[in-house]
Order: C-alpha cells, then structure tokens, then sequence
C-alpha cells in the first residue's frame, strides 16, 4: 500500500547511510541502496539515485572516502568507505538522533501532550 | 575549515567537470546494470527488470542535475557561461565592441596617468626609514608665506622644544668640487651632526658625522652621497678618510651616504655648518642673526608625539620668541607638516584638479557607452522579453548583462592601462623640472590596482542603468512595444535624455576649467617682463678657493670675464646680476636718509641686487630717471645705488629719489651709518615670479659690494647656446679652476616659471578637448537613434503636409532642449566648483563671465554640429517607405 511507504526524512538518508558503511565495510553505492532498502523494509520508498547527491555530501564532508574498484561480477564501479571523522559523525548523530526520539515518543505518549 | 574543504572539493570538481562527469554517468550505470541483473534473477523479463531498476532509481536525469550543482559553484560556472555568451557577443559586434573599448579606455587611461604622478607624489611615502615621523618646521612671515629659519630661533628652538628626537639644520648651497682636471658644481648641504639620524640612516660606508664635528674648530669632514661617490671616484672604497677639495678647502670623507639618499634636493655632499658660515659655533653672535635666514629644519618626532602635539608646542615657543625678540622675530610664525606634506607643497592642489578633470571625463565615457549599451539593448529587447516570458529571474539577467559590461570595462582597462603607460611617460616629459618627487612617477602595483578598480566600477557605473532598463519586469508592455516598434518606451528615452544632459553638464565644467586654465596662461605669457629674454645667454659663476679672500679678487675676476666675453664675435654686451630675474633672491629693509628713524623691523623691505654697469643694457631695461652705473663707481668712489619704479612709487611718493640717500642697517666703524645715494630710477623688471606685480626693488654696482656668485647675462645676435663652447673657454682663460655652471637661455627660464601653469591648461586642455568629443558623439549617437525611432512619426507628419523646416526644427529643437538644459546644469556646477581653483589662476576670475560664456557657445555649437546629420537624415524621409516601414 502506497499511503504506508515513507518518504526518507531529510537529513536521516545520510545517517542510514553512515550507519550501512560502518556496518558492513566498504561498499558501492547499489549495495548501500539495497541495504537500506532491506533494513527498513517496505516501509521507505527510497528513490535509489538520490544516495548518490547524499554520497558526495559526505565525500566533500570527507566523513566517507571512495575508490574505483571493480565488483563481484566483474564490474567497475565506486567503493565507498566511513573514515574515520565519519564514524564520530556518526556516533554524535545517533546520540542526537535517540534523544530527539525520545523526547518525540514521551511527548506523544503523554497524556496531557500531543493531540 | 571544512567549508574551505568544500570549497577546495568542489572547485577542484568545475576544473575536473568532464572527467566527473564521465565518472558520474560510469556509477550511475554500474547501479542500474547491478539492479537489471537482480531483477533478471528474480525472474523478470530484461525489458520489465530495466523499467523497474529505473523506476527504482528514481529520475535519473534530476540525480545527475542536482549531484553536478552540490559537485560544483553553480554561481562561479553561470558567471563563466555569462562571460563565454559575453565573448562571443562582442564578437559579433566587433565595432560597438571597439567603440565601447576606446571610448572608455581613453577615460581610464587619463586616470590611470594621473593617478600615477598622485600616487607618486601625495600616496607613496616618502622611501626613508623614519618617513613617518619626519616632519619640517617651517617659518613663515606675516603673510603665511614660507621664509628660510634663522640660526638663533634654530637654537631656540632645539633647546627648547620636547616633541622631537632629533631637530636638524640645514644650509643648502652649491660648491666647487676640484677633481684634478675639471671642477664640478655640485649641491652641498651643511647639515648639523643628528642630520642623518633624522633620517635613520645607515651610512654605506664609514661613518656620519659626530656631535662633536658641528662644533667650531673642529677637523673639516664630508659626507658624500652614494651617486657622486660611484660617478666621481669611481666607487673606490678607500675614498673614506681620504680628502676632498671643495671651494678650494679640503675635507676628509668620513663616510659614504645609502644609494638613493640626496635630501635635500639632489645633495652630493653634506658637512657640517661652521666650517663655512660658522653661525652654529658659539664664539659668533647669534643674536644678530636672529632676523636673518638661511636654514631649513627637519625633525624627527618622538615615538607617540603627533605633528599636531608638535606644533602646539613649536607654536608656544616662537610666540615666547616674538615677544623676547620683537624687533627681529614679530613677523615670523612657525609651522610644523610632516615632510611629505612640505616637500610637495602646493603641487597637491593642481593634481587634485587634474584628478577631478579625469574623474569627470571618465563619467563622460561612461555616459557615452551607457548610451551605446541602450541602443543595443534595444535591438535585443525581444529575447530579453522572451526569456522574462519564460521565467527567467531579473536578477539572472540583469547579472548576465553586468557581466557582460564589467567585461567590456575589463578590456578597456586593459586598452586604457597601454595608454595611460604612454600617458605617465608623456607627463613625466610635460612636467614641470622642479615638481616634487617627479623622478618617482611610474605605473607600480597600486596603478594597476588602480586601474582595475577603475575599469570594474565603470563596467559597472556604465552597465546597471541599461541592464536594469532593458530587463524591465514589465513584459506586457515590452512584447507589444516590440510588436509596434514606432513609439518608444517614454522611460527609455528619459534615462537617453538625462545621459545627454549630465554629458553635455560634465563638458562644459571641463571645458569651463580648462578655459579659465588657459586664459590664465595667456595672461602669464603677455605679462610684462621689463626686460627682453630673447637672445640672451645666462650662466653662473661661483667662484672660490685661496684666490677668493678678498672683494677686490673677486671683481677683478668678473671684470677680467665680462671684458673677454665682450669681445667674443656676436657678442653685443655683457651684465650681471647676483641672482637672474624670475629666480628667488636676497631682501633687506632700509631706511631714508632725513626721516623719522624707526625699528629695523618696520623698515620698508626691498629685493637686493648686486649689478654691473652694463646689466640693464644687456637686458634691455631702460633707465627712466637719473643715470646708470658706470666704471667709476668702483670702491673708491662715493657708494651709489639705483632703485626699481615700484620703489620709487612707494617710498617717494611725490618726491625725486635720485639725489636721496638710504642705509641698509649697516654702520662704519665710528658708528655712523653708511649711507648709498639714489643716483637712478630703472624700470620694473618681474624679478620674483611670473605671476608676482614687480615689487620695489634696489641694485649696488658691483664694484662696491661684489657678491661672492654672479649670473651673467650675454646679449647676442647669433643663437646663444652657440656661444656656449666661446663662453667656457674664456672663463678657462681667466681662471682654469672655476667651473662654469647653468647655463640656460634666458627664454628658458621664463618659460620654465610658467611650467606649472603650462601643465595645468596643456593637461586639462586635452581633457577638455577629449570629453568635447565625447560629447558630440553621445550627442550624435543619441539623436541618430531617436531619429530612427520616430521615422514613422515624421513620415506622417510629412504626408499631413510638414515641410522640410518644420522636421528640422522637430529635431534640432530636441536636441537643443537637451543641451540647453545640460548647459544650464554645467554652467551651475562650474560656478560652484571653478572656486576650487582661485589660486592656480592668474588674473583671472575663477567665474570670469566672458571663459563661462564662450563654453557655453563653443558647446551649443558642437551640439549643434553633431545633431545635423541625423537632423538631415530626418528631413530625407519618405514619407510613403516611412508609413509602409511597420
């Protein structure tokens, strides 16, 4: 069902994708899409091409580091890694990320909050 | 910095785009390849698995748009596609393109110019080590203007005054340097011992003078300036502590000056001040000198004292001076201005004009290629009404269109800085030889700064008015005033008008300055000298060493000269003078013999000149009353004097001078003054400046009262300066030792004291003359245009019965309109600027009705002339081709 499927919140594309790189290692940019597909399901509708806008983000960031190399069917493509100056984005964002969720479920979940 | 990081990455992206791009489009690839593959194993038919990988992928195309823009400076790359689609507009109209180029490099490259003397001689400090705290002390007379320091107040002042580190004087003068075949005049300055530590210099060689060695009694020393050591003595290092002979006395070299270093004035040799005017020892008595100078002082002020707090404080202390030494010191007022400010002197106020003039001019240019800009933006409405259709920004246009003016602007300062190049070499021949600092006037980093700055701000200046014009966000009105093409935008045409008004406004302020500039220097140059420059020969002679003790061996050594070069062939006569008219002498005041006798501070001040017999004949200055010198009035005869009209005038109002007597302060042994009789009246002669009425003046013979240098003045029938080689060697003849020094054509140096004034009007004059031309073709471009506009309006006119005359008056009337209007505005702006230049005129009115008249006519009639053509072209419509022209 369409109306089920989010749209990818802004600023979280590029966390889910950090998190997939330190995860899972180096990585071209159709398996973090298939990952992050897997991962959330069929509850996202991930447009595949908008990783790569985000990718360079990162890349100009230097929180990922790339090379050409070549895939497992021999196919030449671009590897993406998480450097180091990445992972502790990423820590600091999942740090942010958790408080700001909590303080999200309390407030909803409050009695006396929400609608 | 990570957003410098960014920058860097991206930057580096826009040069590396197309391997980027390439790479970009690989990954892309790749991804949906990976995809397709994934679906065919999953069971989908090739055609169904690429549908979904795409539709997975989301718009490839977006991705690709919007990962260059986040790769990238989009604004950096827009402003290289606008410079690139500005090129190749240019291209396209190669001759709006040159016009446009040369108007406006004409513009920049005046600016360019002038702005490299002001750089040189107002911005660029002065290149000493200390530059920023030196200053100079002047004294000044009553009037505020600058008079030479006398020893006394000097002393006074340096005992006194707390401001500076050092206060140093200095006796500018000329000697004779002896080599062993040839002797040389050479500028000397004797300099107290802090001289250089004023400065802050290190000496190239050996050593600057010791406190002790200002000191009466002490070693003669010298210190010789770096050029004159290379020229002279061939850099020989073991020159220091070898001796020097100047004016016949040696001097031991202590010390060789930095390269580069001639304060003051082209110095070759400093020493310090007793050994030849021993004012500074203490055995002399310096309280009667206090009312008599010869010194300039420069000082170097304390770290953290101001010029200001410097000059409160000098200011204390001359008017304690004043009131200690009222007889000597109640006219003289102190100064102190850092040293730049004094050696430029009053040259600041005539390149401040020029400045101005070229700022005008440039706006003139401006204006002109505004105009131009117009004009096309005109022929290129309708895209430009097409793409505000399609949503194009007006920021992005009005962009578009500036960057394709700056580009213009760009290119003419580049034209502009190739003729300002020309320009700089061209004033540095024009100015005038004592300017200030001339010998530093060049094209360095702040020019072309300059220049840069100059050509982006008149790109601009010139692009915004068309570019916010043409992209009127009005497009209604565009597209149907496009569709129509007979009646043009009523708002278009004002901006046309009102640049027509402000060109013909800034024209005529030029022309106005310039006239008024010329008018001046025509009235310097019919001024009556009093004496005729015409085939006159002058030069100098100082003569000195052990023959020169006493007076009798100095007038037997200009008797012994003047009688050789007499007989020289082409020769008509002989005179001399202790200084040569238009060239600054020695004053003193006098007194009349049977008057009440006052202060020696209220006598009557004159100008002092010592002349032979034959100087007025030589120069041809009529005696009016009495009679001349001749060879009886030497040292044994009774002491006689002649005196000037304006003296006569002034001190013997309704009485004969001839038969007075008159003192100069000086006194015989006995006490009794020694009295000079008035035995003739001569006619005014200019002596001071050009610009300067005659001022009562008196002259003593020679033979009484020789001066230590003469100025000889030979009257010639053959070209002087051919007598040059006869003149030298006759000096030779007399005495081999004494050098022959400026030797000049009396012509030379009056047209030298006009040169400033010459510079000015030659200058302006040519920025008058350029920004004339400008205006006849903004004039004639604007109203060509018009023309064409309103083609379809005089057809019909002419079809409903208009003759030939009425068209006429149609156009010239407008274009009349316009000028008068830009005249009225011109003529206002003149009258309130042209005050500015009171003191770079000369007998002129800086509003004289008759200069602000003729430019206003001369203007009116360019106008005129530069709207016949287009008016003509109007009057030969066709009234059938005009109606049928939509």
């Amino acid at each position: 069902m369409e109306q089920n499927k989010n749209e990818v919140l802004p600023g979280t594309l590029n966390l889910m994708i950090l998190k997939t790189l330190d995860t899972l290692g180096t990585l071209h940019g159709y398996g973090i899409a298939r990952r992050i597909e897997q991962i959330s399901g069929d509850l996202l509708q991930l447009n595949q091409g908008t990783i790569y806008p985000a990718l360079l983000y990162l890349e100009q960031r230097r929180l990922v580091s790339c090379k050409w190399g070549v895939s497992d069917n021999n196919r030449r493509a671009k590897y993406y890694s998480i450097t180091r100056k990445g992972r502790k984005q990423l820590a600091a964002e999942i740090d942010n990320w958790r408080q700001t969720s909590a303080i999200m479920i309390r407030f909803l979940e409050h009695p006396e909050g929400g609608l | 910095m990570s957003w410098l990081g960014i920058f860097v990455h991206r930057l580096r992206a826009m040069v590396m785009k197309r391997k980027l791009d390439r790479e970009l489009e690989e990954e892309i690839s790749s991804h949906l390849e990976m995809q397709i593959e994934e679906h065919e194993r999953q069971g989908m038919s090739p055609e169904e698995a690429r549908f979904a990988a795409l539709r997975k992928f989301g718009g490839v195309e977006q991705v690709k748009e919007k990962y260059r823009q986040r790769r990238s400076l989009p604004v950096v790359e827009t402003t290289f596609q606008d410079l690139r689609y500005a090129a190749r507009m240019l291209k396209k109209n190669p001759l709006f393109a040159a016009i446009a180029i040369f108007t406006l490099a004409l513009g920049i490259g005046a600016n360019t110019a002038i702005f490299s003397v002001v750089n040189a001689v107002l911005l660029r400090p002065l290149r000493y080590p200390n530059a920023e705290r030196i200053v100079a002390i002047e004294e000044l007379n009553e009037k505020g203007t600058r008079v030479q320091v006398t020893p006394a107040n000097f002393l006074d002042w340096r005992a006194e005054s707390t401001s500076f580190e050092h206060l140093a004087a200095i006796l500018a003068r000329t000697a004779n340097l002896s080599a062993a075949d040839e002797s040389e005049r050479i500028n000397l300055a004797m300099t107290s011992a802090n001289f250089f530590q004023v400065f802050g210099l290190q000496p190239q060689m050996g050593r600057f003078f010791l406190p002790d060695e200002e000191r009466a009694g002490h070693d003669a020393v010298a210190v010789l300036s770096y050029g004159l050591w290379q020229r002279h003595f061939g850099g020989d290092p073991s020159l220091v502590g070898q001796s020097i002979m100047l004016d016949g006395q040696a001097y031991t070299v202590v010390g060789i000056a930095p390269a580069g270093f001639q304060y003051p004035d082209r110095t070759e040799v400093w020493i310090p001040p007793y050994q030849l005017v021993p004012t500074l020892g203490p055995q002399m008595d310096i309280q009667r000198a206090r009312g008599f100078g010869f010194l300039s002082a420069v000082a170097l002020l304390k770290p953290g004292v101001s010029v200001k707090q410097s000059h409160d404080e000098m200011t204390a202390i001359t008017a304690r001076l004043r009131q200690q030494y009222p007889e000597t010191n109640n006219k003289r007022f102190d100064r102190v201005v850092s040293l730049q400010t004094y050696l430029v002197g009053e040259s600041s106020m005539a390149l401040m004009l020029l400045l101005g003039a070229v700022t005008l001019l440039l706006l003139i240019a401006c204006a002109n290629v505004a105009n131009l800009l117009l004009s096309r933006a005109a022929a290129r409405h309708k895209e430009i009404a097409i793409r505000l259709a399609l949503g194009a920004t007006r920021l992005r246009l009005v962009r578009q269109l500036l960057v394709e003016s700056v580009l213009l602007g760009l290119l003419s300062g580049m034209v502009g800085l190739l003729l300002g190049w020309w320009g700089v070499d061209l004033m540095r021949k024009l100015l005038p030889v004592d300017f200030p600092r001339a010998q530093d006037i060049g094209v360095d980093l702040r020019v072309l700064g300059f220049t840069l700055l100059v050509s982006l701000t008149t790109g601009i200046v010139f692009g915004l008015v068309p570019a916010l014009q043409s992209t009127n966000p009005d497009v209604n009105e565009s597209l149907k005033e496009s569709v129509r093409g007979s009646t043009a935008s009523r708002s278009r045409n004002r901006v046309r008008s009102l640049l027509i008004v402000s060109e013909v406004a800034l024209s005529l302020v030029l022309l106005i300055g310039a006239g008024l500039l010329f008018r001046s220097f025509l009235r310097l140059q019919a001024v009556e000298l009093g004496f005729r420059p015409q085939n006159l020969l002058t030069f100098r002679l100082t003569p000195s060493g052990a023959n020169f003790r006493e007076d009798p061996q100095y007038i037997n050594f200009y008797s012994q000269v003047a009688e050789r070069l007499r007989t020289l062939p082409g020769v008509d006569s002989v005179g001399m003078i202790n200084t040569l008219p238009l060239i600054k002498g020695p004053t003193t005041g006098f007194r009349v013999e049977g008057r009440p006798v006052l202060t020696q501070d209220k006598w009557p001040g004159v100008n002092y000149r010592n002349v032979s017999p034959d100087y007025f004949r030589a120069v041809n200055a009529p005696v009016l009353k009495g009679r001349s010198f001749d060879a009886h009035d030497n040292e044994s005869a009774p002491l006689v004097v002649l005196v000037n009209q304006s003296l006569a005038r002034r001190d013997f109002a309704d009485e004969d001078p001839v038969g007075k007597k008159i003192n100069f302060g000086g006194t015989r042994p006995d006490g009794q003054p020694i009295w000079f009789e008035i035995v003739g009246v001569v006619a005014d002669v200019r002596s001071l400046e050009l610009n300067a009425e005659p001022t009562p003046e008196i002259y003593t013979s020679y033979m009484q009262d020789p001066f230590a240098g003469m100025s000889f003045v030979v009257r010639s029938q053959v070209e002087p300066e051919s007598l040059t080689p006869a003149v030298r060697e006759a000096v030779r003849q007399v005495d081999r030792e004494q050098p022959v020094a400026e030797v000049r054509r009396m012509e030379q140096i009056v047209s030298e004291a006009a040169a400033q004034p010459r510079f000015n009007s030659l200058l302006l004059g040519i920025f008058a003359s350029i920004a004339l031309l400008l205006a006849a073709a903004g004039i004639y471009g604007v109203m060509s245009y018009m023309v064409t506009q309103r083609t379809h309006e005089i057809g019909v006119r002419m079809a409903l019965g208009a003759q030939t005359l009425d068209v006429l008056r149609l156009v010239v009337g407008q274009c009349l309109r316009l000028t008068l209007v830009g005249l009225a505005l011109g003529l206002v702006c003149a009258f309130a600027l042209t005050r500015v230049m009171t003191t770079l005129l000369y007998g002129v009115k800086p509003t004289d009705p008759w200069t602000f008249a003729s430019g206003a006519l001369l203007l009116s009639v360019v106008a005129l002339l530069s709207c016949y053509l287009p008016a003509r072209r109007a009057t030969k419509v066709d009234p059938l081709v005009a109606l049928r022209y939509e």
